[in-house]
This record gives C-alpha cells, sequence and structure tokens, in this order.
C-alpha cells in the first residue's frame, strides 16, 4: 500500500485481478437484473409498485387481520354483527371433518384414514427411486388396493358397517373420484391407443371416433349425460348409485385423454424395437408386454401426471351434479345460515388443498422428466 | 414349361392353417367387434326405448317448434320471451356461449402472451412475478376460480345505490357492470364504409410496397401508413356525415340503473375467470414456443445487420409462432368447452339452458344431450380446421 509506484511486470506474468465490484455480490446482481437500462428501471419501479399494492393486503386479510381461534362465526363478527373484512378460519375449523369426509360416520373414519396410510407409503415407495421392489408395489397399488378400498369405504361385508355413498364427501370423495378416473381409465386409455395404432380399419375408425368424441366434449356435458342418459340405457329395474354414474363418465372422459397420452409414447418407440420383437418371434401380446409397452409406459410417465392433475381439477365439476366432493362441501357449508359471508375463507383454503396437490405433482413430473431426458 | 412352374411353387407362400392366417384373424377380430358393438348398442337403443316409452316421453326432435314457456336472464343479441319457441331458447344459449368464449379467447390471449413474454424478462422481478402468477392460477380448479370471482368478489360488491363509480359513466355494482352504450344514428354506414375502405387499402399498400422493396430494394412505412388509414379514413367518414353516434348512459332509477350498457355478474365473473385460468397456459406456450427459437437466429439476424424490432417482428416471432400455434389451439378448444362450467353460477350458456331447464321441462335426454354435445363437436373441429389450415400456412417449407 506505501508503494505507490506502478510495478511492471514480464507480459503474461501479471497476476489476476478481482473482477470489478460492480458486477459481482448484491451490487453486480442488482445492476444486471433490475436497472441495467432505463426501460428495466421503470419495469422495476412498477414492478415494486405491484408487489407494494398487493401483497401486504392479501397478507393481512388472511393472516395478520384474521381470526384464528373460535368455535362459533361470533368471532369473526364486530359489535353490530357485521363481518369482519378479513379471513375466518373458525369456518375452516368448525367444518373441517365436512371438508374433508363429507358425512361419513364419525366411527368409521378409521377405514378411510387407514387407506390414506397405506395409499400415501405406496405411492412414496413408487415415487422414490430409491426404494426397491416397485413392480410389486405397483401390482399391489393398482390391483389390490382398489378393491380393498371398496370394501373398505361402503362396508356392509366382513364385518363392517355399512355406509351409503351419499354420506362420502369432502377431500375424501375428491381423491376417491380422481384416483379411480385415472387408474381405471389407464387400462383403457391403453387399449384405445393400440386400437388406433391397429391396422384393422375397423377397430382404428371405432378408436378414433371414440377418443375425438370424448375429448371433444366438455367434462359436464359427459357427467350430465352419465346422470341422466345412463338410467336410460340401463334395462327396467337395474339401478346405478348416482357417484357409480358419475366414476363411469370421469372414467371414459379421462380414458380418451389417456389414450392420447399413451400414443405419444407409442411413438417415440422406435420401429427397430417392433421388428426386434417379431424377429425374436413374439406374438402381439408378448411383443407390446415386454418390449414396447414397458419402454413407452415409462416414457409417459409425465404426460400421465398431467392427465391426473388435469382429472384432479376437473373433479370439482361433480358439485354441478349434486355431488358433495371438497368444493361441493365448501359451497354447501357457505350457505349454513350461521355462517353466511365466511365463504372466501372457505375457498382461500380449498384452493390451498388443491394447490399443494397440483403444484407437489407437477414438479415431480418435471424431477421425472428432467430424469428421463438425462438418460439419452 | 416345367422349370417355370416350380418358380411360381416356390414363390407361393407356404400354406398357413385360417387361424395362422393374419387377414384372415384380422378379418375375424373386426367381425367380433364389430357385432360386440351392435349388440351392445342394439340392448342399449332397445331399453332406452323401452324406458322412454314407461315413462311416456317423446321422442324426435319435435318439441324444438314448441313454446318455451321460460325466461332466459341474458340476451343481449335476440329479442326473446317466453312465447318464444325452444328452438329459439337454443339460439339464444349457443349465442351465449360463442359470446363467453370469444371475449375469453381475446382476453385469454392478450394476457397470456404479455405473461409469457414477462415471464422470459431480463428484470428479475417481472420474471418472478410472471412466474408466480402463472403457478398460482394453473394450480387451482377453473370452477373454484369461477366461484372466487362470482360468489366472493362481485356478489358481496354494494348495491346499485352504492355503486362503485367510474367518471360518472362506468358502474360496478352486485347486479353487474353497467357502461354506456353506442348508438348509431343514420349515417353511421360512412363510418363503417370507410373502416372497410382502409382495410382494403391496406391489404394493397402491403402487396405494393412488397413488391416495391422485391425490385427497388426500398421500404416504405407500411406499419404507420396503414394505422393512419385505419383511424384517418373512419375520423373523415365521421366528420363528413357529421358525428352519427351517441352514447347512451347508465342511470340510476328507483332500486336499478336502467339505460346504457348491463353486462351481469355472471358473464364478467366468467370472462375473468376463464381468461386469467387460460392465459397462465397460454403464457408457458409462449414461452416454451420463444425459447425454443435458436439464439443463433438472433446473433445472425443481428450480424447481417437487422435491428432489435424487425430481428423481432421478421425471424424470432415467425418461427416461434410455428412451435406456440398448435398447443395455442387445444388452450382456445379448453376455453370453449370451459365455459360450459357457465351452469354452475347460471349464466345462461347452452348447457344451463338446454342441459338445464329444458331438459327439466321435456325429459328428452337423448336429444338435449346430443343437440349440446354436437354442438361442442362442431366448434371443436371447426377451431382444429381452421388452426390446421394455418398451420399448414405457417410450416416450414424444406427444400
Amino acid at each position: 500500500m506505501m508503494n505507490t509506484q506502478a510495478q511492471t511486470y514480464e507480459p503474461g506474468t501479471h497476476p489476476d485481478l478481482a473482477p470489478p465490484p460492480s458486477t459481482v455480490g448484491v451490487q453486480g446482481w442488482v445492476r444486471s437484473n433490475l436497472i441495467s437500462s432505463p426501460v428495466n428501471t421503470a419495469l422495476t419501479v412498477f414492478a415494486i409498485y405491484l408487489v407494494y399494492s398487493l401483497v401486504p393486503p392479501v397478507l393481512n386479510y388472511f393472516i395478520f387481520d384474521a381470526v384464528w381461534a373460535g368455535d362459533t362465526s361470533d368471532v369473526c363478527r364486530n359489535e353490530q354483527g357485521g363481518i369482519i373484512g378479513a379471513a375466518c378460519w373458525p369456518f375452516v375449523s368448525v367444518w373441517f371433518k365436512q371438508l374433508m369426509y363429507g358425512r361419513y360416520p364419525d366411527a368409521e373414519l378409521w377405514r378411510i384414514n387407514l387407506t390414506y396410510v397405506l395409499f400415501a407409503a405406496s405411492i412414496l415407495a413408487l415415487a422414490l427411486p430409491q426404494i426397491p421392489g416397485k413392480k410389486w408395489t405397483a401390482i399391489f397399488v393398482l390391483a389390490i388396493f382398489p378393491v380393498l378400498c371398496f370394501f373398505l369405504y361402503a362396508g356392509g361385508s366382513f364385518g363392517l358397517v355399512e355406509v351409503e355413498t351419499s354420506e362420502w364427501g369432502g377431500l375424501f370423495l375428491t381423491l376417491v373420484i380422481a384416483i379411480t378416473g385415472i387408474v381405471a381409465s389407464l387400462p383403457i386409455g391403453i387399449v384405445l391407443a393400440l386400437g388406433r395404432r391397429s391396422n384393422m380399419p375397423v377397430v382404428r375408425a371405432l378408436c378414433v371416433g371414440f377418443i375425438e368424441l370424448w375429448r371433444g366434449v366438455p367434462l359436464i356435458t359427459v357427467l350430465f349425460m352419465s346422470s341422466v342418459m345412463f338410467p336410460l340405457f340401463m334395462p327396467e329395474g337395474v339401478t346405478f348409485d348416482k357417484l357409480v354414474r358419475a366414476l363411469v363418465g370421469v372414467t371414459l372422459f379421462s380414458a380418451a385423454y389417456m389414450a392420447e397420452v399413451v400414443r405419444g409414447g407409442l411413438q417415440a418407440i422406435p420401429k427397430g424395437q417392433y421388428e426386434g420383437a417379431q424377429a425374436l418371434g413374439l406374438n402381439f401380446p408378448k411383443m407390446m408386454y415386454f418390449i414396447v409397452m414397458p419402454q413407452a409406459l415409462k416414457l409417459v410417465i409425465p404426460g400421465i401426471v398431467n392427465t391426473f392433475i388435469g382429472l384432479f381439477k376437473d373433479t370439482t365439476l361433480v358439485s354441478i351434479i349434486g355431488l358433495f366432493d371438497f368444493l361441493g362441501m365448501v359451497q354447501l357449508a357457505s350457505t349454513n345460515p350461521d355462517w353466511l359471508g365466511f365463504v372466501n375463507t372457505g375457498y382461500a383454503f380449498a384452493a390451498l388443498v388443491f394447490w399443494i396437490f397440483c403444484f407437489g405433482m407437477s414438479q415431480y413430473s418435471q424431477f421425472i422428466e428432467r430424469k428421463l431426458h438425462t438418460g439419452h | 414349361m416345367a422349370a417355370e412352374n416350380s418358380v411360381i411353387a416356390e414363390a407361393e407362400p407356404p400354406k398357413v392353417a385360417l387361424w395362422n392366417d393374419p387377414q384372415a384373424r384380422a378379418l375375424f377380430y373386426q367381425v367380433i367387434v364389430l357385432g360386440g358393438l351392435l349388440f351392445v348398442g342394439g340392448t342399449i337403443i332397445n331399453n332406452t326405448m323401452d324406458n322412454l316409452a314407461r315413462q311416456g316421453i317423446a321422442s324426435g326432435f319435435g318439441f324444438l317448434d314448441t313454446t318455451a314457456g321460460f325466461a332466459i336472464g341474458y340476451s343481449p343479441f335476440l329479442e326473446y320471451s317466453e312465447e318464444n319457441t325452444y328452438f329459439r331458447a337454443l339460439t339464444v344459449g349457443l349465442l351465449n356461449t360463442i359470446l363467453v368464449a370469444v371475449i375469453g379467447i381475446l382476453f385469454a390471449t392478450a394476457l397470456g402472451f404479455i405473461m409469457g413474454v414477462a415471464r422470459l424478462s431480463n428484470n428479475w422481478m417481472i420474471a418472478k412475478i410472471a412466474l408466480v402468477y402463472i403457478e398460482v392460477m394453473r394450480n387451482i380448479p377453473l370452477l373454484l376460480q369461477i366461484f372466487v370471482w362470482y360468489f366472493g368478489v362481485l356478489r358481496p360488491l354494494p348495491g346499485p345505490r352504492q355503486s362503485i363509480n367510474f367518471a360518472d359513466s362506468l358502474f360496478v355494482n352486485n347486479r353487474g357492470l353497467f357502461a354506456p352504450k353506442p348508438i348509431f344514428e343514420d349515417g353511421f354506414g360512412i363510418i363503417i364504409a370507410a373502416f372497410i375502405a382502409a382495410i382494403i387499402a391496406i391489404v394493397y399498400l402491403v402487396k405494393w410496397a412488397h413488391k416495391r422493396q422485391d425490385e427497388t430494394g426500398q421500404a416504405f412505412p407500411v406499419f404507420a401508413t396503414s394505422i393512419g388509414l385505419l383511424i384517418g379514413l373512419p375520423i373523415i367518414g365521421a366528420v363528413v356525415a357529421g358525428f352519427p353516434m351517441s352514447w347512451e348512459f347508465s342511470e340510476l332509477k328507483g332500486f336499478n340503473f336502467s339505460g346504457g350498457m348491463e353486462i351481469p355478474p355472471e358473464l364478467v365473473s366468467l370472462t375473468l375467470a376463464l381468461s386469467t385460468y387460460t392465459a397462465a397456459f397460454i403464457a408457458e406456450i409462449v414461452r416454451a414456443g420463444i425459447s425454443a427459437v435458436n439464439k443463433g437466429q438472433t446473433e445472425a439476424a443481428y450480424a447481417v445487420g437487422l435491428r432489435p424490432g424487425p430481428t423481432l417482428r421478421l425471424v424470432i416471432i415467425p418461427q416461434a409462432l410455428r412451435v406456440i400455434i398448435p398447443p395455442l389451439t387445444s388452450q382456445y378448444l379448453n376455453l370453449t368447452k370451459n365455459s360450459s362450467l357457465a351452469a354452475a353460477i347460471a349464466y345462461p350458456d347452452i348447457v344451463l339452458v338446454f342441459g338445464g331447464t329444458v331438459l327439466m321441462q321435456t325429459g328428452q335426454a337423448v336429444e338435449i344431450i346430443a343437440i349440446i354435445m354436437g354442438f361442442y363437436l362442431f366448434v371443436s373441429l371447426a377451431i382444429s380446421m381452421f388452426m390446421n389450415w394455418y398451420n399448414d400456412k405457417m410450416a416450414l417449407v424444406e427444400r
């Protein structure tokens, strides 16, 4: 420091200088990301204004000014009996059981919770690449678990009390519809996708027609159809439960979307794989089962997860045909005379739950996509 | 002779049993499938006939000509009253669905492109705000968003007397949105004619400018001239005709507003929810489309001396559109199909009018569901055909 005289270096021997302070660290980051040009600075100011005018009111409404505890709606009213201008979380805690399970009897809730634990454990075992035994877990989830769930939920056998489907509701019903829809639509979708790529003109035409018909109409008309037309199709005296009819509609609808996802996977398999399988003397079912499907289905896992996210969000539509799913329960609770005017809190809770489910699944699907991508 | 015969004999495929012959098998499978389908279809039709006859429900489309006898809350294009036929009610429902779809597509496209570009912005805050918007909107069910707008935002608004007032011309209250309505007087045709003339002039101008640039290399300020024509000609027309247009303002009379343009809260919340939800998906499509254009394209355009504006317009956007158009089509289709959620908040679209009221009154489920599904199928096919045509036009022409 004392020596201010310029030091001379042989060419190429000067030690590396530190980069200018304005290009590194916090200062450099702000310079290059927020104020790199006049337009950029203006945008930053606009963005700060936007955040300032949106975030504090939202936080105040839902967190700081909100009422967090209480057993009645009175805690959320002012002296005149008016509604406070903030979220009322007791709405959620008071109605929590209904929002989660509908009118399912209290004493039987263990059945639902048991299946939740089993399902969460097997999904974890499937989702994490480190855990072995994928094949057996998948067989359990796809084949044994649905049967187990059916007997547990409906009851009426093995000494279990019968629970009518009209008592099912809340998030539980949403999950039942979404998961049944996706599990049942996978095999139908595979068959349709194979049919669409078949060489037989009749089969191909039928599959194309089926897929395009369901993909061309909104789910709500399918649900209307299953609730009003399905009973007409049945012989006299045969009636089906409202939930079963909705499930049939949802399954056929998502099967068409699933078929297109699976077709994408089939198209991605090189022709050499088919020819190789045929050269080994495998017949069509064996070729599909051992060679083509394992590769194709692995490729379309992200697509299946995305279809599931769409279906999960679409299950809310069953509230229009009179089933009380999660959103339907929020609506029902908000029409209770004691709780009029607190529906926003219910919506916020529902939105949060749906968001966590859907965002989690989409992150997982992106993780799988990246994982599959690096393999090639 | 003998040699030829043996060649032919060798070329003939080995005789296989009929059940091992691929063609015979294919035929057999198809006959089975068709037969099964006919059997199931026949049973269903038979059951349906029996059920309808037993419940005393008429069949056929004759009911369309009978008097509907119910009111429809909102019919901006057609006069409709209880004495009109079911067919007219159907038309009203159709027009209402199309109205929501068109407004929704316009807003969703505009917002989606803004958000998609913002997501790629160099500005960290803008990019993060767009990211938060996209991730929040697309992971919350659409029906929930419609409910939030309708039951959560618009219905709790104050009544007509305490309306939120914008410059005494736009009023927002729990009965909807009240805006001034343009009244077209005699001579308005001149303005429309001037507008059409401007469009025709622009088409010819573009052709001429292209030709001139090809021949002489001189560029013509097409964009500025077009805007000038588009605004200038109608203004001249208006001056010539003596401004044949006035506004009818909404006024508070008694307990509600009258006059002006009334937009019901159902329509407002439906279009808001549909367009903000679909915009999140469009934003992701736009982002993917722009990122798909190689950075080398921009660098090459700069290297041949194009400025940033023409680079974007002539190099980046045409290539990005090629990636964007197909998924954008399916988003437009989704929006149109999702507009059927109108039924949940009682906006009188085709599903509510026909699948709700008319179905309740006549019980002719088969015909009504067929009409509704037929309409959506027609729209789906029409949009995808248009987009396929556009896609072919935009597609890469390879040598």
